[in-house]
């Protein structure tokens, strides 16, 4: 019996493995189990096909705020907020009580509109300063290249507030003098070789989801800046089913892995909020967290070999031995590295059968202070589920009002202090529910109370409309912006607190006219700490620079998370933005030594995007 | 409870478990009894029954008791915002009395004060006091680790919770003196660490400056200055007190400053990061740059209690009378008190001057308050002993009972003395400038400043702000002229030059004295306690044999704080000898201090002040 089932259970894994190659949707019930249901649905008729993003981006997706063109909030005639599109499961829905919750948290209102520029105007785009011979080159090797004024705006910025904001005015600064798409890792290698040989510079681009001004091209760069657009390099190379590897092209983007692998059966687990649209070699170059790190880790807990073409040549481990002593691990160069050294080509991922059973679940504390006590000692018994995040009370309200989800009625609870926590479970159906009522006697202990799968679901939802809502508030002269840093646990609640504190002083001190929203969330927990996230918007009516005050807001802000205790970025990178504080944060020793090796692998700077050094 | 977990981290984590030896437990036990020793235990009815009994001692001592409404409010509005530590000047018992009074008066909450160890043997007090909100320390625990564990962690969680506002005195005890005396950092450090490790966004330091028309303690400061020993507070001693019930004490005056930020206080100062590598639980020596802005931090805010004290136009009298010992005719008091209040008014000293009253009706009405003091015959008034009736056995006790009188006149004058005291410096090294010129003047007057920097509250590193000060006050009073290199006294300026350099004479001649007698003395082997009855003994032959007419030279903190300029100089120095502190002595670097100082004193004759500072270059 036992032989039979085992050799059944391969001949199983055997049609799989066949049924994969020939790119169908394997029969397979578990199957739809991923976690895609928040997310938005493939554009493309053919689900399982490997197409990759258009080199055209501008036709799916927006040129001046986030996402897909289709999709977008509105404030209807009847004034209702409503969500376009058929993306989302949000799409066609009316949100009644979102305008009172934007107006009364802003002090917005509907009739004070701060429209965008509609479309781009190409006379503000300068003509491109192009090194001929370069191009030529290019062109012999057969790559595709383009000039076009959309095509190099749109490989310009990525989505900080200052870079959405001058691109609504229709403010266009640097941009690239060219953009070229490779389809392989060999292309890469002919890049970049032509790029050291006519001394031009070189930006790699992979989802365009930074939030660090990693994309924005240094205005001091003279020579002719080239776009190194990864979005060709898509495929899944090949997948190991006896040590659950998967080697994929790094310009493949989070969604299209996720969903190519589940058909396999399998997933990587992977999913930073902008999966949407980041790309595997973006996560690799900026150390990338995703929300289920608990189970499946973050990405340099993922990785297995990483090969990335650099100015001296490839670079890459020689095995895929899952763990080496063979001096300080070449990778941590690569990871973080953001496109200062060289472009990511291929990856070696780990991968892991799809979950049998997934589950969402929420609990809700009396304050904030009873929900990171939880969250600790959750996280004190290594038991925290794949995903578990903590929002405050004032996230609880704006999810309150955008949502409708009244938590029914908790008359205990002070509904101007009590928090949402939100849960993801994974793993076969009878421990997660096993770990699941461990997590809620934990919570209980805490004065928690479940509040059901729907709110769960609802609140991992929010993460991937909230970037759409920023551009809503940008209709109405709303700014706004999130940041995150990583902060030991006993300092959780001060550096919350403090922060918070601080953004509201610095707001009235700024002449910010209406009280700003200042929120935090605790989204990860570690054996030694938390990754806490901070969202920022105020009303700009009445201000001169409003990207200038947010700016200066913001800096104040990262200085008290430094003071408190936090670090200067958790996930989110350093890239142009906080680079000021680098030196202060790993030593002059530490900078000198990653200086060095900039200075060895690309003497010439061909990867000039001066990010983070 | 939270309290409890901090006390485990304490007993845990600080070194002293690990340096004495001892288990845990041990120390656990010992923790927890100094902390019954040091807590607080508020108690609303002991509070009113102290308020009863206080409102009626208040109301028999004092004629009125003046409060800044505007700062109360202020107040008010700090204690919503952010924890509060009261720091309010320190010149007597009545002090933090009055300050819990006001509070409760105002519905403000009761403080949570750190006083002294003295309180606790006062039997019956002590508790009550304790009852009342104060908590106790020992006046000095230097060594004891634990001690300091245990008091900062108590004091930290009483903050963090923002269960009451803290008060302490800066100043450390009572001054004596009535000038300021030199803050101490240590409890300042407690207050803002808080504040620096991120567990609070802000603390509010309100500053609160108490001032007395007269003040209760008044001869017996003056005679523990003079070293007739302080009696150990006990209950006994304040029911004897009683009798001070029966006298009148004018009025009281409390001051609350504008709420000192913290956060404010040290932007641009402190790295707060720099405590982000140790659990916060552990205590941290403050570092170099804490110390430093804690330092100057501590100055500053006496500086502001300094600037909000009111002032009496007894204070003017005093002043004018100890520049007069044989005394003045009322008409001439009453015309120099008038330019001195107008000087001091230039200067931006706070005094209350009552309105729409005559010059000498308000003169009258002081002396009147301040009778035992003086002598007034015919139209002549004098610092005098009046009830000394006895026949005085000796000369010795004569020259004690005038040194009495002097020094608790000395105490009014000094409350004015940090309105005069830059301008007197730069008088003073006018003076003894060899020439005009700017460089030269400024740097007598850094000389100057620096020799006194431990008598007066001068900020550290502040010296030129300070000299341009000085500079501004007496050419906008026409004193002088300041050119570019130069500094010219202005025709009419001689008598407020003249009165501003005899405002310092007392400490001029003071510390020459001290410097006199450590020149001659020969004692190799001179230990710490010695010092200050031998000074005495000095000075008083010296008074005796005619040669020195200052009597402020006997006060004991003068000679403290000589001491302590001399060994900061490095003309001094402590050197330890078993279990004794002997003084050793650099008779040349002393004498060309002296010599510097003799030549900023008019009276003295003069010496070369380029050669004397010369020597004293060579000699340290």
């Amino acid at each position: 019996l036992m032989a039979s089932s085992s050799s059944s259970s391969s001949a199983q894994q055997r049609l799989r493995i066949i049924a994969g190659h020939l790119q169908k949707r394997p029969e397979d019930e578990n199957a739809s189990v991923a976690a895609q249901e928040c997310k938005a649905e493939a554009p493309r008729s053919e689900p399982s096909s490997a197409t990759p993003v258009p080199r055209r981006r501008q036709e799916i997706m927006k040129w001046n705020g986030w996402g897909y063109s289709d999709s977008r909030f509105l404030f209807n005639k009847k004034g209702q907020a409503e969500f376009t599109g058929k993306r989302y499961r949000l799409s066609g829905l009316i949100l009644p009580s979102l305008k009172d919750w934007f107006e009364g948290t802003f002090g917005a209102n509907l009739q004070h509109r701060s429209p965008a520029t509609p479309s781009l105007n190409l006379s503000a785009v300068a003509p491109p300063n192009l090194n001929q011979p370069f191009v030529e080159d290019l062109k012999a090797a057969g790559l595709t290249v383009s000039h076009d004024p959309e095509d190099r705006v749109f490989r310009a910025h990525g989505h900080c507030l200052h870079e959405v904001f001058a691109l609504r005015e229709g403010r266009i600064g640097r941009v690239p003098d060219t953009v070229v798409w490779p389809s392989c890792h060999s292309d890469v290698e002919k890049i970049v070789e032509l790029a050291c040989e006519h001394n031009v510079c070189l930006i790699p681009y992979g989802g365009g989801t930074s939030v660090s001004s990693a994309l924005e091209c240094p205005r001091e760069e003279s020579r002719s800046i080239v776009s190194l657009d990864t979005s060709q390099m898509s495929r899944i190379l090949w997948i190991d089913e006896k040590n659950l590897t998967a080697h994929v092209e790094a310009g493949i983007i989070g969604q299209d892995l996720e969903r190519q692998l589940n058909e396999r059966g399998f997933c990587t687990g992977h999913e930073p909020d902008s999966m949407e649209f980041s790309s595997l070699g973006g996560w690799v170059a900026t150390r990338a967290s995703g929300m289920k790190k608990n189970i499946y880790g973050n990405i340099e807990d993922l990785v297995v070999h990483i090969k990335m073409v650099t100015p001296r040549g490839v670079i890459e481990k020689s095995c895929l031995g899952p763990r080496m002593s063979t001096g300080p691990d070449i990778h941590h160069f690569i990871l973080g590295s953001e496109g200062t050294l060289g472009v990511v080509t291929e990856v070696t991922l780990k991968i892991r059968p799809i979950p049998e059973y997934q589950k969402y679940g929420s609990v809700v504390f009396p304050n904030f202070q009873q929900g990171v006590a939880c969250l600790r000692e959750v996280a004190r018994q290594r038991c925290a589920p794949a995903s578990i995040r903590l929002m405050d009370n004032e996230q609880f309200q704006f999810g309150e009002f955008c949502f409708f989800l009244i938590l029914l009625s908790f008359f205990c609870f002070d509904p101007q202090h009590l928090c949402v926590a939100t849960l993801l479970f994974e793993g076969d159906r009878g421990k997660v529910l096993q770990h699941e009522k461990q997590v809620y006697d934990i919570a209980a202990k805490f004065g928690g109370l479940a509040a059901g799968e729907d709110n769960g679901q609802r609140g991992y939802m929010l993460t991937f409309v909230i970037a759409y809502l920023r551009d809503l508030g940008m209709d109405y002269y709303v700014i706004g912006e999130s940041f995150e840093t990583s902060v030991p646990w006993d300092r959780v609640l001060d550096l919350c607190r403090n922060v918070k504190e601080r953004i509201v002083r610095e707001c009235k001190e700024r002449g910010v006219q209406f009280p700003p929203l200042s929120t935090s969330r605790v989204t990860q927990t570690y054996d030694a700490g938390a990754c806490v996230y901070f969202y920022f918007a105020f009303n700009y009516r009445g201000l001169s620079d409003p990207v200038h005050v947010y700016e200066q807001v913001e800096h104040a802000a990262r200085e008290e998370i430094l003071a408190n205790g936090g670090s200067l970025s958790h996930h989110h990178g350093v890239g142009k933005l906080r680079k000021e504080w680098m030196k202060e944060s790993v030593s002059g020793v530490g900078l000198g030594m990653l200086k060095s090796v900039k200075e060895y692998v690309d003497p010439q700077n061909i990867f000039g995007n001066r990010n983070l050094l | 409870i939270c309290f409890e977990n901090s006390m485990q981290n304490i007993v845990h984590n600080s070194d002293v478990s690990s340096e004495s030896g001892d288990s845990t437990e041990c120390v656990a036990e010992e923790a927890s009894l100094i902390l019954d020793e040091m807590a607080h235990r508020l108690q609303l009815s002991t509070v009113r029954f102290f308020v009863f009994t206080l409102s009626k001692a208040f109301k028999r001592l004092f004629r009125s008791v003046c409060v800044n409404e505007e700062g109360i409010q202020r107040l008010q509005q700090a204690v919503q915002e952010h924890p509060v530590v009261l720091l309010p000047s320190h010149r007597s018992y009545m002090d933090f009395l009055m300050m819990s009074y006001l509070l409760y008066m105002y519905d403000l909450p009761l403080p949570v004060i750190a006083a002294g160890m003295d309180f606790m043997s006062m039997k019956f007090v002590g508790e009550m006091l304790r009852m009342s909100g104060a908590f106790f320390i020992r006046r000095s625990f230097g060594g004891d680790k634990l001690y300091w564990a245990v008091f900062s962690e108590y004091v930290k969680t009483m903050l963090r919770n923002g269960y009451a506002p803290i008060e302490f005195f800066l100043e450390g005890t009572r001054s004596r003196t009535c000038k300021s005396l030199t803050p101490k950092t240590g409890l300042l450090n407690i207050v803002m660490e808080p504040f620096f490790k991120g567990e609070l966004f802000d603390v509010n330091l309100v500053p609160v400056s108490i001032s007395y028309e007269r003040i209760l303690e008044e001869s017996l400061y003056a005679r523990e200055l003079l070293g007739i020993p302080k009696p150990k507070e006990s209950t006994s001693g304040l029911l004897k007190a009683r009798r001070v019930l029966s006298e009148d004490y004018g009025s009281m005056y409390v001051y609350f400053g504008h709420p000192v930020s913290v956060r404010s206080l040290t932007e641009g100062k402190i790295t707060r990061s720099q405590y982000n590598l140790l659990p916060r639980c552990i205590p941290q020596k403050p570092s170099a740059d804490t110390h430093e802005f804690l330092n100057d931090a501590a100055f500053r805010l006496v500086r502001i209690q300094e600037e909000n004290m009111v002032l009496k136009p007894w204070v003017l009298i005093a002043t004018l009378l100890l520049q007069n010992p044989d005394g003045m005719d009322l008409s001439s008091l009453a015309e120099q008190t008038d330019w001195l209040r107008h000087l001091a008014l230039a200067f931006g000293a706070y005094l209350d001057w009552p309105d729409h009253e005559a010059c000498s009706e308000v003169i009258s009405c002081s002396l009147a308050l301040h009778r035992h003091l003086l002598s007034v015959s015919a139209g002549h008034v004098q610092l005098s002993v009046t009830d000394a009736p006895q026949v005085e056995s000796t000369p010795e006790e004569a020259v004690f009972h005038q040194a009495v009188v002097v020094l608790s006149c000395a105490s009014y004058r000094n409350q004015i003395l940090h309105v005069f005291l830059r301008p007197a410096l730069l008088a003073v090294a006018m003076q003894s400038a060899n020439s005009n010129r700017k460089d030269d003047v400024y740097n007598c007057f850094n000389f100057l400043r620096n020799m006194f920097s431990n008598e007066f509250i001068l900020c550290p590193g502040d010296s030129v702000q300070d000299f341009e000060e000085a500079c501004y006050l007496l050419m906008k009073r026409g004193v002088l002229q300041v050119l570019e290199h130069e500094i010219v006294m202005s025709a009419s300026g001689h008598s407020t030059l003249a009165f501003l350099s005899s405002v310092l004479d007392p400490f001029l001649q003071g510390y020459q004295v001290v410097s006199r007698y450590l020149c001659e003395e020969t004692n190799e082997n001179l230990t710490e306690k010695e010092f200050i009855p031998a000074v005495r003994n000095f000075a008083l032959k010296l008074i005796l044999a005619g040669r020195l007419k200052c009597y402020e030279a006997l006060s004991s903190d003068l000679q403290k704080n000589a001491l302590a300029a001399f060994l900061r100089l490095k003309a001094v120095r402590k050197v330890k000898v078993g279990d004794q502190v002997t003084l050793k002595v650099n008779k040349i670097a002393v004498n060309s201090l002296e010599d510097t100082l003799g030549k900023s004193d008019v009276t003295s004759h003069q010496n070369s002040w380029c050669s004397s500072m010369a020597m004293f270059e060579i000699a340290i």
